[in-house]
């Protein structure tokens, strides 16, 4: 192992003259060009789904294989029904461990009659667990992060019941910039509290499982996937969806919450292809429609390291 | 308000001729990755509607000079300490890809996120300031890259607003990271001069660097490669957990490299077991035709109940890992105590975990230093070679053959604390665990082969009962003592009586009894004798893990004498017994017996004679380099 820059003459990288830098960038070898190019022979046979499917999978499969008790959580929304459908795939048809739905009692209608048709359809084991009254949170969060904090609590609680090491959820990077900061495996304090600035470090898929006794983890299967993503998949594994999501009078919801908190966007979208054409184009972030995002330039944050999802 | 930048273009996800690349921008904390990401954000068109005004409000009110970092600082954390804590991942697109950022922490505190950042990439752009130049976490993340297996890498020169734009400085900073890269095995693709402020050489060479005709940062990052999975390498299927939810025994687990289809022959390693898959199954569709490459998340199911767990590795026969209890390996280290020798580790590698102890260390270095002084310990964000024996034995590549099972993570009270690549795998050189010292002959093995004139050898003489293997071993010793060698007869019945007394004829005791046989003969044939084996060994996997065990001293006889000649012999009256019912598993009426496919050399004693097979032995073990050639000895003699 050579340590010391040795001395040697030196081509200068930049001068790049008789073709264009790209030209000669584009025909730099293999070897040169890419992190695992001598053993290229075809292009691969997996597209982009694919590789998210497999990934996702993968890491239910770890979780599984390494806690001692999961639960799922079930929020009912388009990415919580995706993370379902990779478990069945992950273990051949059947979700092995508990899918709970921290229910606020303020969802849509249309929520709960999905839950309660799916719910049966695909074998859950379905917890539903309740949320403390409004005044048990913190009467400093504005309205609707405090209204959001409720399901937090609703979520503390149902821990200590079941006393699950892992919790199983349905994030995104790309949703919003805390979550973008969030590990696979995701350990928690003791009082469900996330501390970014002490994340263990993660790589090549190997993950940190051991919570300390009291403690536990989240575990994010879809957490680099996109909004586009999503609904890619839904659509090409006929997953089925609220039609919610769906532009009814000129509006759809883009991201499902508390019905009191929640609000469509302008959108003519009336199925996945639509929206995933209007994704192409807007510039409105995933969860404009969430007020409780929006309150103040912490909020979210502060209700992340609290425990929110 | 929220200063956010969420997914703002979203990507092509299915049916794309749009490759996605995914980035990491590193270098020196201050030296500018969050005003670039900002800049390349503009350039590229990426930011959503009104976010740039909105910033530079927020920027008003604060009472702050708008900054291109700001768009990064989504933490209010952050904006407190003025520093990137953590990876965010941003998306945009150049001309021809789909760019996935991720922008990891350039403070040495934070190196782990740096790590647990650019670890996810394909390429990486290292970012000096020109008016700094280069500096200890420049050297140290480029150092990492190297360690990351990060070979694609654009180096940006920032700041050069701060410098006049001069071409001079530029070219002193190109020359000292092109040598500290080259050193490592990095070539970059690009050195860019850039103003990341001002934008210059970001999406445009502005004339303030009119001197420089390479391509831009957009240009540079539109020229990366994707990842492509390994399906081009051999086969190497870690075991995540075997699924037995319903009739089927579902061995589940992620291609890492290779492919596999059903009908396939496989072995799992370490211990060395041999299978077919019978299917591939899946959900909702199985089971699955065809052929699964890598990348793929599978479950299988093999065609014989074998004791299978998570941390084995399926492989095709014939191009397995090895198998090892020691392994040397290029690591970072990430814990606040230093890494020594002695230290109890957990390893993973692959979805194997293992504990084991740090048994050497050396090149211990500080990677941003100018000096190499060497260290016995690897400090916090320090990197070095070591050498790990393993509690158990495990299966592993070395980095070169294998980027997916040649790396490994160590982990120290449940945490990650390190990682690296596998220079070597020692299958030779079995565990020695700290607490034992080996003490090795005072005799070294040219002393031996020159009075014996032989090398040490394992002879293995495997066939039915009453094939006529001990009658040849008998032989054989007699023969090879005559010319004065060292041979030793192992028999395994003789040795059923001692050693083995503890063992039965289960499949896991025969196992064993093979094992410590092999173990035994090996020991004698490292010093100098030959081993002679006599011992039915009816499993295939047992003597291949004999033939692992002795490696390169292993000499296969198969005595293959027709089943009923053996019967009709019948010396210990076994064969009667059995076909009486007295013998349960008795290897030739109740026991297959599966007769090798490699031997050095197959003997029908129903054909030949006893002096004649023998002397076929010797032939043979001359051919092999074990016996020394008489005419050459004679001729070295005169």
């Amino acid at each position: 192992m050579e340590f010391s820059p040795p001395n040697a003459e030196l081509d200068a990288m930049h001068v790049l003259t008789t073709q264009t830098a790209k030209d000669r960038l584009r025909e730099a070898p293999l070897f040169q060009a890419s992190s695992v190019p001598q053993i290229l022979s075809d292009p691969p046979s997996m597209d982009h789904l694919d590789a998210l499917e497999a990934q996702s999978i993968y890491i239910l499969r770890e979780a599984f294989a390494r806690l001692k008790k999961l639960a799922l959580l079930w929020s009912l929304g388009k990415d919580s029904n995706v993370m379902i459908w990779l478990a069945r795939k992950a273990f051949f048809g059947r979700v092995p461990f508990p899918a709970m739905h921290v229910d606020t009692g303020k969802k849509f209608p249309e929520m709960y009659a999905f839950r309660d048709t799916y719910g049966k359809e695909w074998g859950l084991d379905l917890r539903i667990e309740p949320c403390p009254p409004i005044d048990a949170v913190d009467p400093t969060l504005p309205p609707a992060a405090r209204s959001a904090a409720r399901k937090t609590e609703g979520l503390k609680m149902a821990l200590a019941k079941h006393g699950f090491d892992g919790l199983i959820a349905g994030i995104r990077r790309d949703e919003e910039a805390t979550r973008a900061k969030e590990r696979v495996f995701s350990p928690r304090g003791l009082e469900g509290g996330w501390d970014v600035r002490d994340q263990p470090p993660e790589f090549w898929d190997h993950f940190n499982a051991s919570p300390p006794p009291g403690a536990h983890l989240r575990i994010h299967p879809i957490l680099h996937w996109t909004e586009a993503d999503i609904w890619a998949y839904t659509r090409r594994e006929n997953i089925p969806i609220i039609p919610l999501y769906l532009a009814k009078d000129g509006k759809r919801y883009r991201s499902l919450g508390d019905a009191d908190i929640t609000f469509p966007v302008t959108s003519h979208a009336a199925n996945i292809d639509e929206i995933l054409a209007e994704l192409e184009q807007t510039k409105v972030p995933e969860r404009a429609g969430r007020a409780l995002d929006h309150e103040t330039e912490d909020a979210f944050e502060r209700l992340r390291v609290a425990g929110y999802l | 308000m929220n200063m956010i930048v969420t997914n703002p273009v979203s990507t092509t996800p299915n049916g794309t001729t749009r490759p996605q690349v995914r980035i990491v921008i590193v270098g020196h904390v201050d030296h500018g990755k969050s005003t670039l990401v900002g800049r390349l954000l503009h350039e590229t068109g990426s930011l959503p509607e009104g976010k740039l005004e909105m910033l530079k409000a927020v920027s008003a009110r604060r009472g702050m000079p708008f900054e291109w970092s700001f768009l990064l600082d989504a933490l209010q954390t952050e904006r407190d300490q003025g520093i990137t804590i953590d990876t965010t991942q941003i998306r945009f697109r150049t001309g021809s890809r789909d760019i996935v950022l991720i922008d990891a922490p350039g403070h040495a505190e934070f190196l782990r996120n740096m790590i647990t950042g650019a670890s996810q990439a394909d390429g990486a752009v290292l970012i000096i300031d020109a008016l700094e130049g280069v500096r200890d976490q420049t050297r140290r993340h480029g150092y990492l890259l190297h360690l990351l297996g990060i070979k694609q890498v654009a180096v940006v020169v920032n700041k050069m607003d701060r410098v006049e734009f001069s071409r001079a400085r530029f070219d002193e900073i190109s020359a000292e990271i092109s040598s500290h890269l080259t050193g490592l095995g990095v070539t970059p693709s690009a050195i860019i001069p850039i103003s990341a402020r001002d934008g210059d050489g970001v999406a445009v060479c502005t004339p303030r660097i009119g001197w420089y005709d390479g391509p831009t940062v957009v240009e540079a990052l539109d020229a990366l490669e994707p990842a492509w999975p390994l399906e081009a390498l051999a086969l190497r299927l870690p075991v995540q957990a075997i699924y037995k939810f319903d009739d089927r025994r579902i061995v589940a687990g992620r291609i890492e490299s290779g492919h596999l289809a059903a009908g396939d022959e496989i072995v799992i390693m370490p211990a060395g077991k041999i299978a077919k898959i019978r299917t591939v199954e899946s959900w909702p569709v199985t089971p699955l035709a065809g052929k699964h490459g890598a990348g793929r998340s599978v479950g299988i199911t093999l065609d014989r109940e074998l004791f299978i767990e998570r941390g084995d590795i399926v492989a095709h026969a014939g191009q397995s890992p090895r198998d090892t209890r020691r392994l040397r390996a290029r690591i970072f280290w990430l814990h606040e105590k230093p890494l020594a020798r002695g230290d109890r580790i957990l390893v993973r590698l692959g979805t194997r975990e293992a504990r084991a102890s740090v048994v050497a260390i050396e090149k211990a270095i500080d990677p941003g230093a100018l000096s190499n002084a060497e260290n016995s310990a690897i400090a916090r964000n320090h990197v070095g070679e070591i050498d790990i024996s393993l509690a158990q034995p495990i299966a592993a590549d070395a980095y070169a053959d294998n980027p997916r099972t040649g790396r490994l993570v160590i982990e120290v009270n449940g945490r990650i604390a390190g990682g690296g690549l596998v220079l070597s795998v020692d299958a030779g050189q079995r565990a020695v665990p700290v607490d034992i010292v080996p003490v090795e002959s005072a005799l070294r093995p040219d002393e031996r082969s020159a009075r014996y004139r032989h090398n040490g050898a394992v002879v293995w003489l495997t066939g039915l009962p009453a094939s006529g293997k001990s009658t040849l071993a008998r032989a054989l010793e007699r023969r090879l003592f005559s010319r004065g060698g060292s041979p030793i007869l192992l028999d395994g019945d003789t040795l059923r009586a001692g050693l083995n007394g503890d063992l039965g004829f289960s499949a896991e005791d025969r196992a064993e009894n093979i094992r410590r046989l092999a173990e035994m003969a090996a020991h004698l044939a490292r010093n100098g004798h030959i081993a002679i084996v006599a011992a039915v060994s009816p499993s295939r996997e047992d003597r291949a893990a004999a033939r692992r065990i002795a490696d390169r001293l292993f000499r296969e006889v198969y005595v293959a004498t027709p089943a009923e000649i053996c019967e009709q012999r019948d010396p210990k009256g076994h064969y009667a017994k059995a076909r009486a019912g007295a013998l349960a598993s008795f290897t030739g009426i109740n026991n297959e017996y599966q007769p090798p496919l490699q031997s050095e050399l197959t003997l029908d004693t129903s054909a030949r004679s006893v002096a004649d097979a023998t002397e076929a032995i010797e032939g043979m073990l001359g051919k092999t380099g074990v016996l020394f050639d008489e005419l050459v000895d004679l001729a070295a003699n005169i």
